[in-house]
């Protein structure tokens, strides 16, 4: 079988939207695939070595909420000191009691599949990021880096 | 004599581990031989069929037991 080309952007720094990166990528080196994740802006957070992703329940009326709070409490409370927090723990909890994989196994998992880590260089500049706070497996690059991998792939996706 | 010659208890993992657990178990074992794949993920069964048409690795059976997923995996 001829290896196909999967090239992810991965652009956000929450706990939830961090799992479709490493989801697809992990899977997709499991299928044969040649994998790349290229990190950008807010997705550069999925590149540190101690994740401390939070999950916010504020402004995002899709993510359901115990007891139906998300359809009864106010908006506006879900601002309110500490939610994030709580919120957090709640979605972890929830996943490691369904056996969902916790963020650090399956971006160990990428790397132990050889899917390749790119961090956009000019929004770890732009952001005054610390590379040294970034896992070991990461490359530099930028938007040519980008589609020198993306231009050849038979799958590519912005998430 | 059984079926299989290795086995891979899945049980209780969610999507995407049991196919990578499987794909790291196929990778440690010679062409020819049966990997068998027990999980609780309802989602498994379609996966494990993508998976078996994507890689090659030939999906032998598939089924319920006790109220698992049960696969048994050829390996290409």
């Amino acid at each position: 079988m001829s290896e196909k080309k999967l090239a992810i952007i991965a652009t956000k720094g929450t706990l939830d939207w961090a799992y479709p990166p490493f989801i697809l990528a992990s899977t997709a080196a499991a299928l044969g695939y040649e994998t790349q994740i290229f990190f950008t802006f807010y997705g550069l957070q999925l590149l540190k070595k101690r994740l401390t992703l939070k999950v916010s329940p504020l402004g995002n009326p899709g993510m359901p909420m115990p007891m139906g709070m998300d359809t009864w409490f106010p908006v506006l409370g879900t601002a309110l000191p500490g939610m994030e927090s709580v919120m957090t723990m709640m979605m972890k909890k929830k996943m490691a009691d369904k056996g969902v994989a916790s963020l650090d196994d399956l971006r160990e998992l990428c790397l132990e599949a050889e899917v390749k880590f790119v961090a956009c260089q000019m929004t770890v500049d732009l952001f005054d990021m610390d590379p040294s706070a970034f896992i070991q497996d990461v490359e530099y690059g930028g938007a040519a880096t980008f589609f020198e991998f993306a231009g050849e792939s038979d799958i590519c996706l912005y998430i | 004599m059984s079926d299989f010659d290795q086995e891979l208890d899945a049980s209780g993992l969610n999507c995407p581990l049991p196919i990578l657990r499987a794909k790291k178990a196929l990778g440690s074992m010679s062409s020819g031989q049966v990997l068998r794949i027990v999980a609780t993920d309802p989602g498994s069964v379609k996966d494990f069929e993508a998976f078996a048409s994507q890689t090659g690795n030939e999906l032998l059976d598939s089924g319920e037991e006790s109220g698992k997923f049960v696969f048994r995996m050829k390996k290409a």
